[in-house]
């Protein structure tokens, strides 16, 4: 995924804004989508090069449907983190037991690991302070487990083996 | 069709509501800046988003909308946490905890390495 071309940018950035531009007037009228279809344009072409790092690959329909599996997998991890730490916070006693853990990532694009870490900050009880190359540095809100392998399990697999998926 | 996307509406704002209360609630009780932030950001995330979705179900022609302001949510929220945390650890607020401290050494690298040039 390293040599994406520039009109595979563009059209990729052209698509993403006039999509966003669709939701923001909600409708399609004539005059609407030509007028939207011109003002993407001209940002896209201000904009593809510092807009995205995959291109048009991504609309790949194998891709697409990683991207459903993916979007639904984070929404469920959110939801029960939610009521997790939710719990948490109710609970008397205060049931917590912070740290900072360590685990390596096996994804290489930069966007890739951008993602995860997003995800994981998402995701309540976890979140990314830092990331050093390949190795994340997460806040974690009860440390059940220390060494890499488990915290790799425990934290960040589900979401990376969809992501090894879609950008690798 | 509309009552039901209006009471759709009622449940998510309220639920919203309900999960902003308790990330208030987890900044009052949690002991240290990390988790206080865990409680601040993350409770909220949820709250947020369910809270605009629902003004969106009760107001259906701003939907589309909606689901584009819950988008940037969801990409500015981690970013700005993120950023949070790293500046208060690069200025010395060490995290509170029995159990580990990953990111202690890299710190301790980085500051050996700048002294030795």
């Amino acid at each position: 995924m390293e040599n994406v071309s520039n009109i595979s940018k563009l059209f990729y950035t052209w698509i993403i804004l006039f999509i966003v531009w669709l939701a923001f007037t909600s409708t399609l009228a004539i005059e609407e989508v030509v007028t939207g279809l011109l003002v993407s344009l001209i940002v896209a072409l201000l904009s593809f090069r510092f807009f995205t790092g995959t291109g048009l690959g991504i609309f790949a329909p194998k891709k697409i449907f990683y991207l459903i599996q993916y979007f639904f997998v984070f929404i469920g991890a959110l939801i029960k983190a939610n009521f997790h730490v939710a719990k948490i916070v109710l609970s008397p006693k205060l049931p917590i037991n912070p740290g900072i853990v360590e685990f390596e990532t096996k994804l290489k694009s930069d966007f890739a690991k951008m993602v995860l870490a997003n995800s994981i900050t998402l995701t309540p009880g976890t979140f990314t302070v830092d990331i050093v190359e390949n190795r994340f540095y997460i806040h974690w809100l009860e440390v059940s487990v220390t060494d890499e392998e488990s915290v790799y399990k425990e934290i960040a697999e589900g979401f990376e083996k969809i992501l090894l998926k879609i950008y690798e | 069709m509309e009552t039901v996307l209006l009471y759709l509406g009622y449940f998510f704002v309220s639920l919203g509501a309900a999960f902003l209360f308790l990330g208030a609630f987890g900044i009052f009780r949690m002991p240290d800046f990390y988790t206080r932030l865990q409680a601040g950001t993350k409770s909220s995330t949820l709250g947020a988003m369910s809270l605009i979705l629902g003004v969106g179900l009760m107001q259906p022609e701003w939907f589309f909308k909606t689901v584009i302001i819950i988008i940037f949510i969801a990409i500015s929220n981690p970013i700005s946490s993120h950023a949070l945390a790293r500046g208060a650890y690069k200025t010395h607020q060490k995290p509170l905890t029995d159990t580990i401290d990953a990111y202690e050494e890299v710190t301790e690298e980085n500051k050996n390495k700048n002294e030795e040039e």
